[in-house]
């Protein structure tokens, strides 16, 4: 091999997988964060695929490996994944509603080597969580996630925070302590395809999250050593983005059901891109050298104000996809930082949605539910405005 | 409070953690959900020895002989404190 390729390799690491098995689901959350055209993939990978793309991450020095979807426990041979995902030396995160999960399974997956079950409810109430989930759930959510603690596994449950379910903080937090749990991540929704959609019934008010971050700091402290509560405020009332991904293409990677590999989970709406496919190409090509983790890995591709602010090494500029849907070009700066031209607009749209909260009218706007039906439904429209 | 560890106590690595070599990262790691912390070489080789079987003592002992030229006593048990307070290991309880 040449010195001079080897130079100018670049010499970052996808340490962190996530294989989003399947976009079938039984849920029907309406802040998602599949893709709105979750419709168009059929053509999902082979057990056969997922073991080839597991080993060359794995030969890469991917260590996390999640296990994520859709719904993952859709898969059959979901199972015979994991097993070989252990084998391989993973540490293995199954990412799931608990909605097609049983005692048999859990402990299959035990056998199987599963290191860590993640479990999401949607809200601390029977009614509010199969509401959201649209789905009758809650009962065996509960009970799946007492069993996974009776096997001794490592439990994350995870919450997506919006302003429906918001102020039920403290309940939310009591029955994440009364079900052991180890992790909590009060996620905020985030604002891409299905949940931007729905922003004007999701999105919070300031005074909501004042009080949130109040419960969650209380219980931080209460449940120090036992219980590890994870609560980062959205990013829309920020003033400073978030380093998105922790870098395009600087650790983690994507693949989606139909093998296309991405550098987050959310940039397949992105102009401009490639989208190379796990059937066509290695891992390593596809980290190393595929146009797409190249487009905005590392500072040269921003542009101002990124290009010279002191602080563009600090978040890189925020998150690609926010740049792209709220201003129409991916290499500005994310408009949740002030110094983009663009925040002001931001930030009256947030103020406009927090002053007509609460207004009936204005909460009673149906919700778009993830399923199949709205989705082909939204890209029919898609395509009829773009003729 | 910080748990102390005596000779007899035996370390094991608590369920909800995994222990292993990352060749990639060319040293010993410890796995969470979604997480990883990388480990310097001795804190590595004081938790391979955490293996549910053998006392701080015989730790010591076969530290002592892999490494006749340090002194590694305090290191231990200031590494066996820290990686407690981070639930990494805990004490087999005596059946």
């Amino acid at each position: 091999m040449p010195m001079a390729g080897s130079e100018k390799r670049n010499q970052t690491k996808p340490l962190w997988l996530l294989a989003e098995l399947t976009y079938r689901c039984p849920l029907q959350c309406p802040y998602c964060s599949n893709p709105v055209e979750i419709a168009k993939y059929e053509n999902e990978l082979s057990t056969e695929d997922w073991f080839r793309v597991m080993q060359q991450a794995r030969a890469m020095g991917a260590t996390q490996l999640g296990f994520s979807g859709g719904e993952p426990l859709v898969r059959k041979d979901l199972e015979q994944i994991i097993a070989e995902a252990r084998r391989l030396g993973y540490y293995t995160n199954l990412i799931t509603s608990g909605v097609g999960m049983d005692e048999d399974r859990v402990k299959a997956f035990k056998e199987a080597g599963l290191d860590h079950i993640q479990i999401s409810f949607q809200a601390s109430n029977e009614e509010l969580n199969n509401f959201i989930g649209g789905t009758k759930s809650f009962q065996h959510k509960k009970h799946m996630a007492r069993f996974v603690k009776e096997l001794e596994y490592p439990m994350v449950l995870n919450i997506v925070l919006h302003r429906k379910n918001i102020d039920q903080i403290r309940d939310i937090l009591d029955m994440t302590v009364e079900l052991h749990a180890d992790y909590v991540e009060l996620a905020s929704t985030q604002y891409y395809g299905w949940s931007r959609i729905n922003v004007d019934q999701l999105l919070p008010t300031r005074a909501q999250l004042d009080n949130a971050e109040k419960v969650a700091k209380e219980y931080q402290e209460k449940m120090k050593g036992k219980m590890k509560v994870i609560y980062v405020i959205p990013d829309y009332f920020d003033n400073r983005p978030k380093k998105c991904m922790n870098g395009w293409g600087n650790i983690f990677m994507t693949i989606a059901p139909d093998g296309t590999a991405l550098p987050c989970h959310a940039a397949g709406q992105l102009p401009g891109l490639e989208f190379p496919n796990v059937r066509d190409h290695s891992i390593d090509w596809i980290w190393n050298d595929s146009p797409d983790f190249n487009k905005f890995r590392g500072l040269d591709w921003m542009k101002e104000p990124c290009r010279s602010c002191p602080e563009k090494g600090k978040d890189l500029g925020g998150c690609r996809c926010q740049a792209y849907m709220l201003t129409g070009d991916a290499r500005n700066a994310d408009p949740v930082c002030d110094k983009s031209p663009f925040h002001r607009k931001l930030h009256d749209d947030v103020e406009r949605i927090g002053q007509l909260a609460g207004n009936k009218e204005f909460d009673e706007k149906p919700l778009v539910f993830r399923n199949l039906k709205n989705s082909k439904k939204i890209i029919k429209e898609k395509e009829t405005s773009t003729v | 409070m910080a748990e102390t560890y005596n000779t007899e106590d035996i370390p094991q690595i608590a369920p909800t953690f995994r222990f292993q070599w990352e060749e990639a990262q060319g040293c010993f790691v410890v796995l969470y959900p979604e997480g990883m912390v990388k480990l310097s070489p001795s804190a590595g080789e004081i938790m391979k020895r955490c293996d549910g079987q053998a006392t701080v003592m015989n730790i010591l002992k076969d530290l002592h002989q892999c490494f006749p030229d340090a002194d590694l006593e305090n290191d231990v048990y200031k590494f066996l404190e820290v990686a407690h307070a981070n639930g990494w290991i805990r004490k087999k309880k005596s059946d």
